[in-house]
């Protein structure tokens, strides 16, 4: 039951009102913060200077770990393990193999996708300290929430709250953690 | 109220002529608090009475009927059904193709229409995914069945076993197993993605501790971070990709069951292509018979506008018109092939005995019923839609049993021929899956976001940090 701060939030109207006190909170200097809004802010990804996500790379490593794992299996399945032959063709051809690890690879990028964002967004987390916020309910509906942490380097909980002011954020509020 | 296209008077002069103003994706200019209380309204409140009457029966199909369908025939064996030499495959396997077929318009409408930028489909998405689920399912359970001995079914899958035997990974039977299998997987994947974003929102808005406690789990603690966003988003895409490869790959794999074989009417390049416009065409007509209805009973009316409808109507249009290109490509190959086997099943597709009659309500419906959708003014009657929405199932409902028993029927020994009639258990599976069909939908329209919330918002101007409504000062918008 620490009374040390988490943060402090303060809520913005319309998105772009969020966008434009986000580009002034990183010219101010501050590099741990976060805004939570109801969908994804068209240029957010820009102002917080967010690199190109890996979940990409995850989805790819797994979709191509399924293609070639299905690729063996079938070798060793059909020509090793328990030889068949088919039409007199060869035990194992390449070509043979491309349905099944085709249609693994799908689903081998799909489960990487999602475990990749899961992984990455450190979800699924029960517990957050900002919904202990009074209004943080109203970030899934229709406000867009601006939070600066207790961890930067730069917080003062006086300063960073003048600044959310000064920037016309409303119902500023410290989250403690 | 505000009109539908608010344009501030700085903007005028550039804004384009109201005829080539897209139509807007949410009607009335709600604010997004409001819009949000409307989407979510039908998933808080009280059942209505349409629900329980559209329930019940679709219950008692689906835990009754299924059920006494499935322990009969399996216990009897597949002779409780029409299929008998020569027809092998009969009600089970067109149900399958048309259940795969339902599915197919979903991933199209969710991933293609995503990739391409079609800001429209975040109003209907949803729906159409959970279409693709459930009818995935439904599509599985038959080719399972029809093994025959449903209790070796994991024969079908690469499991050591102690007979040490292993599937014949050449057969485009087994091609299928995976990729039905993958396509329920993945669409479920994409579907529950999708949604955590918004049983955020219903979590946020839960007034009760059960409620909230189980929309909690649910969310994921989702808390709408821009760097969650982020990555969100990066999978969603990614996800999207991989559905619209699945959309090509699915039916494919189906359309390749067939036509490896040698039979006529069966044997034919075209037959991947053929199944996967067919099935994005039946999926079409699917989601107007589901949309037409749900958009009135449940008010979305402003979401799920008009101009949404229309765009559904003329891509179940483009969709029919490349099927009644395919089906005169048959029979023009049939003809050309100058194989007599090859023309005496397609000359008997239409004047043949027993099923000719078919092969006419499949030209009918599919290419003759089709083309009413050139006209706007049925593009914008609900009713008709409707009308041709269930009449382009039935289409392709017959389409699939024209392809399957009509040319089984037939071989090319007479000695082979014979009449397939499905039996009261092949009509009990068929409707206890569409039994369990419509309960899952009706479940999920009560318990689940339906309309994709935060997606929806986002794609209203209201929710552009670029245009006056979201806030913009001047700027482009």
């Amino acid at each position: 039951m620490s009374k040390k701060p988490y943060g402090i939030l303060a809520e913005f109207e319309t998105p772009a009102a969020l966008l434009s006190a986000a580009e002034k909170v990183r010219d101010a200097g501050y590099s741990r913060w976060d805004v939570f809004t109801p969908f994804p802010i068209h240029g957010m990804d820009r102002v917080m200077g967010l690199k190109n996500s890996l979940v990409g790379w995850v989805s790819l490593m797994m979709g191509a770990g399924a293609f070639v794992s299905v690729v063996g299996l079938i070798w060793f399945a059909n020509a090793f393990d328990y030889p068949l032959l088919v039409g007199g063709k060869p035990m194992f051809s390449v070509p043979m193999t491309f349905v099944p690890a085709y249609i693994m690879m799908i689903m081998g990028a799909a489960v990487g996708a999602l475990i990749g964002m899961f992984a990455f967004n450190e979800l699924p987390r029960f517990h957050h300290p900002l919904f202990a916020g009074r209004r943080f309910e109203l970030v899934s509906r229709d406000r867009f929430v601006l939070l600066i942490g207790s961890t930067d380097p730069k917080f003062s909980p006086t300063a960073t709250r003048q600044l959310l002011e000064s920037l016309g954020g409303a119902h500023i509020e410290t989250i403690e953690d | 109220m505000a009109e539908s296209t608010v344009i501030p008077e700085d903007l005028k002069p550039l804004a384009p002529p109201a005829e080539l103003r897209r139509a807007p994706v949410v009607e009335n200019n709600r604010r997004l608090g409001a819009l949000t209380d409307q989407l979510s309204q039908f998933a808080e409140g009280k059942i209505p009475r349409w629900w329980w009457i559209l329930f019940i029966p679709a219950a008692f199909c689906a835990t009754v009927l299924l059920p006494v369908a499935l322990v009969y025939q399996v216990s009897a064996g597949v002779g409780v059904w029409g299929n008998n030499h020569p027809v092998m495959w009969g009600l089970d396997i067109v149900s399958f193709i048309w259940w795969v077929g339902v599915a197919h318009a979903g991933t199209l409408i969710s991933a293609l229409l995503f990739l391409t930028r079609q800001h429209w489909r975040t109003t209907i998405g949803r729906a159409a995914e959970a279409m693709t689920v459930f009818s995935v399912m439904m599509a599985g359970l038959y080719p399972a069945i029809h093994v025959g001995r449903a209790w070796f079914d994991w024969f079908m899958f690469p499991i050591p076993n102690s007979n040490g035997l292993w599937p014949q990974f050449r057969s485009p039977l087994m091609w299928d197993v995976f990729a039905v299998n993958t396509y329920l997987v993945v669409s479920m994947l994409f579907w529950f993605m999708g949604m955590i974003p918004d049983l955020a929102v219903l979590r946020d808005r839960a007034t009760t501790r059960p409620r909230k406690f189980i929309l909690s789990l649910a969310a994921m603690g989702w808390t709408g971070s821009a760097r969650h966003w982020h990555h969100y988003e990066k999978a969603y895409v990614v996800l999207c990709g991989l559905c619209t490869l699945l959309v090509f790959t699915v039916s494919s794999i189906v359309g390749l069951d067939f036509c490896t074989s040698q039979l006529a009417g069966w044997h034919a390049t075209i037959f991947p292509l053929y199944f996967v416009i067919g099935a994005v065409f039946c999926g079409f007509g699917m989601i107007l018979v589901i949309l037409i209805p749900l958009r009135k009973w449940l008010r979305l009316e402003n979401v799920i506008t008009l101009s949404h409808m229309d765009k559904v109507a003329k891509l179940a249009l483009v969709s029919g018109l490349i099927i009644a290109y395919i089906y005169s490509m048959e029979f023009f190959i049939a003809w050309y092939s100058n194989d007599p086997y090859e023309r005496w099943v397609f000359g008997h597709r239409l004047f043949g005995h027993t099923y000719w009659f078919l092969g006419w309500i499949l030209i009918g419906v599919n290419v003759g019923v089709t083309q009413l959708l050139w006209f706007k003014k049925i593009r914008a009657n609900m009713k008709a839609l409707f009308v041709i929405g269930l009449l382009i199932n039935l289409g392709m409902f017959t389409e699939r049993f024209v392809i399957v028993v009509g040319s089984l029927y037939q071989d090319f020994l007479p000695a082979n021929w014979g009449v397939y009639l499905p039996t009261r258990w092949d009509v009990a599976l068929y409707a206890g899956s569409l039994g369990a069909f419509f309960m899952l939908y009706l479940l999920f329209i009560k318990f689940l976001p339906f309309i994709a919330i935060s997606e929806v918002k986002g794609a209203t101007p209201q929710g552009n940090p670029h245009h006056p409504l979201g806030g913009a000062k001047g700027g482009r918008s």
